[in-house]
């Protein structure tokens, strides 16, 4: 359901099937930019008693219908284009939509050495929105018996195969194959097909992955995507993976074929929606950013540095389904040290698991939106290492090393993401979205991501980041122009010194100067302290941070540093409280602590 | 088009419940449509391919892997016994010969001549698949499974550990309020399915599990006697697969829950009857809850337990229902709607959501978020 390509589009609705909801949006062209103006929900109807995700999205569409009184279905068909009966309040455009029902895109992923070609194929499937169920590799320590074994157990959507550089031995990576022929896969949807295979690696050895997983699988080659060790390819492999995404499974999903006619560009799987935004927004504007999604059940964090993407689930850090998770991982000392008062080990385990199998309740006393934002926090803080650990550069690679260097033994695999050059943390998910007080959110991913020096955050409003990404693939203006004015809420600025200080001692003089004339504000922070001045959306102002000498501010210790901050619902927040972050031990100490930062920041209703 | 959906667990005295028993791939099925079947009966049959080997032969050999096929004895696809001959050199010398012999009865899968390996298959190991319920073959899916039915009082749980199983339901405690403990079980309840009230602690699931019981149906447990029993913390909601010993199911939640009056009433009705349970939870999208499942005679019905509706077939929540809160601070309580504000409203947290006002049995009263009520049936 596309209109005449030469046409400007006016009007486009999106939707996004989620496992729960399906939420749709409308955009439209006003004056000389896109906005979005209405949007409505429904819950996703891919299983029974409906099993047709269309029944789904043509409730979530009637919704808008409802709000904006434009006319978008007749009967079970989408309007296109708009105003060609010569109404215009009649039809739209397009109609976009992406899909993470039935549990998205779940793949396994094979390469040879782990830390290389297997981490490569791993960043290839989460950077095209998968869940990555295993990675395999022929050095992951397993014996072949024990793979053949996880291989015929996991039942995945997909699997993808890479394995030595072009024009290296082909021994290791045939191996893999005969394993995965031997554990003969099955799809997890449907019994009646082949389950889909993508051969990503050494190009010399295709005719023979071909001839032992040509009959067992339905197998796709395409180029290495780690063809010489410095280098990785990933587009292509990326590319097959959307493309079986929608031949194969998308196609097992009830009403997906009819779904799949009515959109007038590719349905994308959700996380590689959200990305691709992300990623497009990063490089237009020419900044680093992190991008994170708190779910019920897993947490994505997305990061662009100096314009490379990469993408992580965790797939058991969530709110809800994988609550009692964040608690086993974190352990409950790490989630209590947020929490301003005393609780009972028993008490709060219970909680919790009441939580987990209760998922859509929601907190009604403080105590318990603090326990909840304690755990999100660490969901968060662990979200974020196992990105740090896969958002890498390539391992294995030679590096010249200049006299320089040598006594700074880094090795070769560093983490891109540098919390000093990053310059916004984008933050969505409804504990995030919904928090009672934005400056919540704010203080969660602060205190989970412990920013360095001065960076902005931001909410996303409604979560329409997915319907954004699959856009920017159809009209890139339209995207971005929807990110910036109604997509994000912009909190505000945090502020940042690195360094460790006794409580109290200066940490560093600060003059803020806003702008229309308002009063500037000198002062010192002192280490253990926060301070928060409101700066309303889309003022600046300058701040001038004189550190003391042990102290950094991105320009050295001791070194002075004057930048423009953007200010947001929240403000700009001076952080004090060392880096990196320091809690005191005693719990009466940190109570009170804490209870004195959130009184700083008016966190909390009295 | 859209309404509130208030989440409630079915706890029914007559209903029919529809099984489908599938293989977990394509097989045998044993009985017809129309069949009478127990929980025992075994409706259909698979092979499961057996388990590979790799031999790497080169290695052992010393050979190149190319040259393989020259040293092999046997083929892709012959059956061996374990102590076969699979490769051997051929020297000049006989007593230089290198032999490599089968570590497994089964087949030669594959010969590889790119990684010089050999994969040996373990003859395919035979699955079955019980009826579950004692009940009718409603319908055949040929090669797959079954659907089984049967006319049967239904509970469900909210959480539950373990697999399927049946046996006979007794009742351990004489009230929902009372707890089950290591001094209820005795001898006399092994391989029964044992009811307790409002919790069941870590002492009490050991004394359980000496004495063999089938199943366990209480209200409540603490999660660090969750973790005891498993042996591991518990972090996503998808169970069904545990082997502790017996299959567990609360019907209420985490901590000391009585368990609602209706469900132990029913239950109670139902001592001495065969029942099948399942602990199998999943709480995401396509919600498994566990559940326990008492087959009835054709005509039979259970007295003095209403038959209500529950879910979405009961259209939304009304004044005057009754329910039960399911979040802190009054967790567990039981009370009745008395008011239903249409608009958001502001709670202690700040939040603005959609709220009820309930009367709890004790006369007092409270704005709840419509969200952690359930609604309970009857």
């Amino acid at each position: 359901m596309t209109s005449d390509p030469r046409r400007p589009l006016r009007t486009i609705v999106a939707t996004d099937c989620g496992s729960t909801t399906t939420k749709a949006i409308l955009i439209e062209r006003v004056g000389d930019e896109y906005r979005q103006t209405y949007r409505g929900e429904a819950p996703t109807t891919v299983e029974a008693p409906f099993e047709d995700v269309t029944r789904g999205v043509l409730n979530a569409i009637a919704e808008i219908e409802e709000l904006s009184g434009r006319k978008i279905l007749d009967g079970e068909k989408i309007i296109t284009p708009s105003g060609a009966s010569g109404d215009p309040k009649v039809g739209v455009d397009i109609y976009i939509s992406t899909s993470s029902a039935g549990g998205g895109l779940q793949m396994m992923v094979a390469g040879v050495v782990q830390s290389m070609t297997a981490e490569s194929a791993q960043r290839c499937a989460l950077g095209a929105g998968a869940i990555v169920m295993d990675v395999l590799a022929s050095n992951d320590g397993r014996l072949p018996h024990e793979k053949i074994e996880r291989i015929r157990s996991l039942r995945p959507d997909m699997i993808l195969l890479s394995g030595g550089t072009d024009g290296g031995t082909v021994t290791h990576v045939v191996e893999m194959a005969e394993y995965i022929a031997a554990a003969e896969p099955r799809p997890r949807l449907g019994m009646s097909y082949n389950l889909p295979l993508i051969y990503a690696g050494n190009k010399d050895a295709r005719a023979r992955i071909s001839e032992i997983l040509g009959k067992k699988t339905a197998l796709t080659i395409t180029e290495n995507l780690r063809p010489v060790l410095e280098r990785e390819n990933l587009g292509p492999a990326r590319a097959k993976i959307h493309d079986l995404f929608l031949e194969h499974v998308m196609a097992q999903a009830p009403g997906y074929k009819k779904l799949i006619s009515w959109a007038g560009a590719p349905i994308m799987p959700t996380p590689a929606a959200v990305g691709l935004i992300m990623e497009t927004v990063a490089k237009k504007q020419g900044i680093n950013l992190i991008g994170v999604d708190i779910g019920g059940a897993t947490t994505d964090v997305f990061s662009v540095f100096h314009g490379i993407f990469n993408r992580t689930v965790s797939a058991n850090l969530g709110m809800s389904y994988s609550i009692s998770n964040v608690l086993a991982e974190a352990t409950l000392d790490n989630i209590m040290r947020w929490v301003p008062f005393s609780i009972d080990e028993q008490d709060l385990r219970n909680r919790i698991k009441n939580k987990m199998i209760r998922p859509t309740t929601v907190p009604q006393t403080l105590d318990e939106l603090q326990i909840e934002q304690a755990i999100a926090r660490e969901a968060l803080r662990l979200a974020l290492i196992h990105h740090k650990s896969l958002a890498t550069g390539l391992k294995g690679v030679q590096q010249v090393r200049s006299i320089s260097d040598v006594f700074e033994q880094t090795a070769s695999g560093k983490t891109l993401v540098d919390m000093l050059k990053l310059d916004l943390i984008v933050g969505s998910g409804g504990i995030l979205s919904h928090a009672p007080r934005r400056v919540q959110s704010f203080l969660m991913m602060v205190d989970a991501y412990e920013p360095l020096g001065f960076t902005e955050l931001a909410v996303d409003s409604i979560f329409m980041m997915p319907h954004l990404g699959v856009l920017s693939t159809v009209n890139e203006q339209a995207a971005t122009d929807v990110f910036v004015r109604d997509c994000l809420i912009h909190l505000g600025t945090c502020v940042a010194p690195i360094g460790q200080g006794a409580r109290g001692a200066r940490c560093a003089d600060y003059t803020i100067t806003f702008p229309s004339g308002r009063e500037l504000v000198k002062g010192t922070l002192a280490f253990g302290e926060v301070r928060l001045f409101p700066l309303a959306v889309g003022e600046e102002a300058t701040v001038a941070m004189a550190p003391a000498r042990s102290v950094d501010l991105g320009a050295g210790k001791g070194v002075p540093v004057e930048r423009r901050a953007r200010g947001g619902v929240v403000g700009v927040m001076l952080d004090g409280r060392e880096r990196p972050l320091q809690l005191p031990t005693q719990t009466d100490e940190r109570v009170r602590a804490l209870k004195h930062w959130h009184a700083a920041l008016n966190l909390y209703p009295e | 088009m859209a309404h509130t959906y208030t989440p409630g667990l079915t706890v029914t005295p007559r209903t029919v419940v529809s099984k489908k028993r599938i293989l977990p791939l394509s097989g045998t099925v044993l009985v017809e449509a129309g069949e009478a079947v127990t929980a025992a009966t075994v409706v259909a049959r698979a092979e499961l391919p057996g388990k590979v080997h790799v031999v790497n032969l080169v290695n052992q050999l010393g050979i190149l892997p190319e040259d393989l096929p020259d040293y092999m004895v046997t083929r892709e696809g012959n059956r061996i016994q374990q102590g076969d001959v699979l490769a051997e050199t051929k020297p000049f010398l006989k007593w230089f010969k290198t032999q490599v012999r089968s570590p497994i009865t089964g087949t030669v899968e594959t010969i590889s001549t790119a990684t010089g390996q050999v994969i040996l298959r373990e003859p395919p190991r035979p699955v079955e698949l019980f009826a579950y319920l004692d009940g009718t073959v409603a319908e055949v899916l040929p090669g797959q499974g079954v659907q089984v039915e049967t006319t049967c009082a239904f509970i469900q749980g909210i959480f539950g550990i373990g697999g399927e199983t049946w046996g006979t339901l007794v009742m351990g405690v004489a009230s929902p309020e009372e707890d089950v403990t290591a001094a209820h079980f005795t001898a006399a309840h092994a391989g029964k399915i044992v009811v307790g009230g409002a919790f069941v602690g870590a002492e009490a699931l050991a004394r359980a599990r000496a004495v063999g019981v089938k199943g366990v149906v209480v209200g409540g447990m603490h999660d660090q006697d969750l973790r005891a029993l498993l042996g591991y913390d518990l972090g996503v909601a998808i169970t069904g697969t545990e082997t502790v010993g017996f299959t567990l199911v609360l019907t209420e939640g985490f901590g000391r829950i009585p368990m609602a009056r209706r469900t132990f009433e029913l239950l109670r009705k139902l001592d001495g009857r065969k029942a099948s349970i399942s602990g199998a939870t999943q709480i995401r999208a396509g919600v498994i809850r566990p559940e326990i499942i008492v087959p009835l005679a054709p005509d039979e019905q259970i007295q003095g337990i209403e038959a209500g509706q529950w879910g979405e077939a009961r259209g939304g929540i009304k004044v005057g229902d009754p329910v039960r809160v399911i979040r802190a601070p009054f967790f567990g309580r039981i009370g009745q709607v008395v008011g239903l504000p249409s608009d958001l409203q502001m709670i202690p947290t700040e939040s603005r959501v959609r709220v009820m006002e309930v009367q709890f049995t004790d006369g007092s009263r409270a704005v709840i978020p419509r969200a952690n009520i359930e609604v309970i049936e009857g």
